[in-house]
């Protein structure tokens, strides 16, 4: 059992939980997640570790509700517990060694972006960050990457920072030139938008992909995702790729899978049979 | 031998049936299609045994259960000592009894079967078994004093299981590490419930627990842990972390929606019980018209699954015959029983989907058998010209899995073959002291029977090991 020890709402469907797990808050690098297993008959689904401290033993997860699981999971209160966390799962963040770095975050994965430039910071390597969300109270981890770098936040109606996609200030940052590496992480249309922008310029750009997962060790194939024309498992060959070469048509088309489970799943969810609570 | 009955009147003994569920009506549910037998049943079965004095059935089963004694000891009505003896020689009888291919392993070499059908071994082990796990008292594990010996086991799988049980009756204290929820491996993920109840794995994990054997689940050996890092804890390792990896056939369109691994889809259904959605949060893709690829059990536990979540039609396509299919013969008839259709000969060449990248269809050629391969069965040819599309909208794959390279590959002082399955000596030691592997991760795809036997034969090897390794000095790095 996992032991929620903090919950802290972060935007108005982010919530973060710092939770109970110290074998992996020891370990995890940049880029792994694990796989969270809420109780008996809970989906399994994928989270990334967006921090970690080892001495209290506690990781952080940060979690938008989207649908059932996310949304029994914002539901636990410090004190309640969470079954099952495996991991650290995935491919640690390929850091580079020297030169700068720029990541991109856009929504949620502004928190996945977030232990990205930690280890970039370990490093040594300037990280200039761009975060954005759709109005003020949607940008999360401003004051944490802040310590890691240099940030710009973008808000789409301009209440906060910049007006704009993320994607138009990092058009200016990449044309002023300098940037070595690009690490962007969020919804698959920003991601997209972010390689569109570098691959022209050459700027090699690693996207973190969210293919729908179930066990995350290679077992089931169902995070199938194509890179450079190859079938490639996320939870074990990723979540990282070199976004150049990720076929992002093809995993959107995937995560509708389920689509009409989910509105199904929801909607049972709203009648009151959520696990909230665990009652 | 019980005295009733003279060898003459032993003959006369017809092979008892086993009652089964009716198959229009288990074809709609995941409750076990087999009933079990009735005592009396079970006894005049036993009875029909000749108790040969050269048992030609114990040499057909992988592990040498002495077949002969527990038959006789079932025969007098004296069950504890049958569970006895037939727990001594495998640790997993309701599993074995259900799921082992008893037509080409110990029943098919048995004498009894030269004149009339074989004693049905499996019926009785199964018998035997499920009474012993309503009897524990009766059968209780011996443990031996503690040795202060640590041991991990990796993987939960019957492999692992069986290994963690040997040791912890040898006295060594015993940690079994899953990556998954729930322990039990493809017996709780892979093998449906209509064939093998989870309640078994679970009554036989919840005994190794008594016993001593503690069970962590949700750790990933390879990442939460390494081989190397256990091994810094523990003074002996055994791998049994099987054969989970998915072949896909790599055709286009196996990436539309729709195209399942047989793991996958099984795992869906069984682990997290995706049949009971919305009850269960795990969603599947229910399908009025699955498709699965192969002939194997793993074929026809997906088939059979689909058609028990509501396909309306469930077809196996297979490259070969009714012949060669290399699952067991009792599957392949209860498939055929609960309505499961057969395209025989024919290869999928592409999955067809629509413009929203649905499946809509497998596009498969004909075959025809021509000589024979390396592994002794004919080899399928295509027939020219022979293209059709099956319309469905669920494929399942069910082509075979290969060694998971997740653990091996974070621990590159492992020998591996050119597969990726370990290598391991007689003992069932890998190329690293005091590490074991055996199961699925040795042998490739398998059965549950053979990787049981690794497991035990292991853990014989594993504490002669440990009478002479060196003891450890912990750094307690492994918490749990
Ligand atoms: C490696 C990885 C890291 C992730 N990290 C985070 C994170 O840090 N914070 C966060 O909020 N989200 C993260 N996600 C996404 C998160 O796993 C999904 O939002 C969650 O599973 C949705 O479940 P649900 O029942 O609440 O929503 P649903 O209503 O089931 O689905 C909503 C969306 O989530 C996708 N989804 C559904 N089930 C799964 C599943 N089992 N695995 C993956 N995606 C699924 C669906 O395709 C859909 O787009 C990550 C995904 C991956 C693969
Ligand atoms: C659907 C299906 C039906 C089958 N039907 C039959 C049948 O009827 N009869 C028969 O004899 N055989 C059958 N088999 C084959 C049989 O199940 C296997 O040969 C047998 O289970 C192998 O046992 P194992 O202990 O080696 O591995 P597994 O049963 O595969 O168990 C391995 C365990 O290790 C865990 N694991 C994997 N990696 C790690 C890691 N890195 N760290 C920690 N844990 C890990 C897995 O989660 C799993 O629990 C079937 C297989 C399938 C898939
Ligand atoms: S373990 Fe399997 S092969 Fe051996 S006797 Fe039992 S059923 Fe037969
Ligand atoms: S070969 Fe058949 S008849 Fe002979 S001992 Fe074995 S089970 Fe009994
Ligand atoms: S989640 Fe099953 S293989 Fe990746």
């Amino acid at each position: 059992m996992h032991e929620i020890i903090a919950k802290q709402g972060l935007s108005p469907n982010v919530t973060r939980l710092d939770v109970k797990a110290p074998r992996i808050a020891q370990i995890r690098q940049p880029g792994q997640f694990v796989i969270v297993h809420l109780a008996e008959g809970a989906e399994r689904i994928p989270l990334t570790i967006a921090d970690a401290d080892p001495e209290r033993g506690t990781i952080a997860l940060v979690i938008q509700a989207v649908g059932k699981s996310t949304r029994d999971l914002v539901a636990l209160e410090p004190g309640q517990a969470i079954a099952g966390i495996a991991g650290p799962l995935g491919k640690p963040t390929e850091l580079i060694e020297k030169g700068r770095a720029l990541c991109v975050g856009g929504g949620v994965g502004t928190a996945v972006v977030h232990p990205i430039a930690q280890g970039l910071k370990r490093r040594g390597i300037p990280v200039h960050s761009i975060i954005g969300g759709r109005s003020r109270e949607w940008v999360i981890f401003e004051p944490e990457l802040r310590q890691l770098g240099e940030v710009t936040v973008c808000t789409d109606d301009g209440s906060y920072g910049r007006k704009g996609f993320v994607t138009d200030a990092a058009r200016e940052l990449l044309a002023a030139g300098g940037i070595d590496m690009v690490y962007a992480v969020g919804p698959v249309p920003m991601m997209r938008a972010v390689v569109n922008l570098t691959r022209p310029l050459g700027v090699p750009t690693i996207v973190s992909l969210n293919p729908v997962m179930v066990d995350g060790t290679g077992m089931c194939g169902g995070c199938r995702v194509t890179v450079g024309g190859q079938t490639l498992f996320a939870c074990v060959d990723g979540p990282e790729f070199d976004g150049h070469h990720v076929d992002f048509d093809g995993l959107m088309d995937r995560l509708g899978t389920y689509r009409e489970f989910e509105q199904r799943a929801s909607q049972a969810c709203e009648a009151g049979q959520c696990r909230v609570g665990l009652h | 031998m019980s005295e009733k009955y003279t060898t003459r009147e032993r003959l006369k003994i017809d092979r008892q049936k086993m009652s089964e569920q009716d198959p229009q009506v288990r074809n709609a549910n995941f409750a076990e299609v087999n009933l079990g037998l009735q005592e009396k049943v079970a006894l005049l079965e036993a009875e029909r045994c000749l108790q040969c004095r050269d048992p030609k059935c114990v040499s057909g089963c992988p592990v040498m259960v002495n077949i002969p004694r527990f038959l006789d000891l079932l025969s007098e009505g004296n069950l504890a000592g049958a569970a006895q003896s037939l727990l001594s020689d495998n640790a997993l009888p309701s599993v074995t009894g259900r799921v082992c291919p008893q037509e080409t392993q110990c029943e098919i070499e048995c004498i009894r079967g030269h004149k009339g059908l074989p004693v049905a071994v499996g019926y009785l082990e199964r018998y035997v078994g499920d009474w012993a796990q309503g009897h524990r008292d009766q059968v209780p594990m011996q443990v031996a004093p503690a040795t202060g010996r640590r041991v991990a086991v990796v993987g939960a799988g019957p492999g692992g299981l069986t290994a963690a049980g040997e040791l912890a009756r040898r006295g060594h204290e015993v940690t079994v590490f899953e990556a998954l929820h729930k322990p039990g491996g493809v017996l709780v993920y892979g093998i449906p419930e209509f064939r093998l109840p989870k309640k078994i794995v679970e009554d036989e994990v919840s005994r190794l627990e008594q016993a001593g054997v503690k069970i962590v689940c949700n750790t990933v050996i390879g990442r939460t842990y390494t081989i190397q890092e256990l091994r810094a804890e523990f003074d002996a390792i055994f791998i049994a972390n099987g054969a989970g990896l998915p072949v896909f056939m790599n055709v286009p369109g196996e990436n539309f929606k729709g195209v399942y691994s047989a793991n996958e889809y099984l795992t869906r259904v069984n682990l997290m019980s995706a049949y009971q959605f919305p009850r269960a949060d795990t969603p599947v893709l229910l399908g009025r018209r699955v498709a699965t690829v192969g002939g194997g059990n793993v074929a026809m536990d997906s088939a059979r699954t689909a058609k028990r979540i509501g396909a309306e039609a469930s077809m196996i396509v297979y490259r070969r015959t009714r012949k060669e299919m290399p699952a067991r013969a009792e599957e392949i008839h209860h498939a055929e029983q609960e309505g499961i259709e057969f395209e025989f000969l024919v290869a999928p060449v592409e999955v067809v989907g629509n413009e929203k990248r649905w499946v809509t269809g497998l596009k498969c050629v004909r075959m025809k058998l021509g000589e024979p391969d390396a592994s002794g069965r004919a080899r399928p040819e295509i027939i020219p010209g022979s293209e059709f599309v099956i319309p469905c909208d669920v494929v399942v794959v069910a082509i075979g899995t290969r060694a998971n390279p997740l653990l091996t590959a974070t621990c590159p002082e492992l020998k591996l073959n050119k597969w990726g399955n370990i290598v391991v000596d007689e003992q069932g030691m890998t190329s690293l002291p005091g590490v074991f592997a055996g199961g699925d991760i040795v042998r490739g795809a398998a059965t549950v029977i053979l990787a049981m036997g690794d497991g035990k034969r292991a853990a014989a090897a594993m504490d002669e090991y440990l009478k002479t390794a060196p003891r450890l000095s912990r750094s307690a790095a492994v918490a749990v």
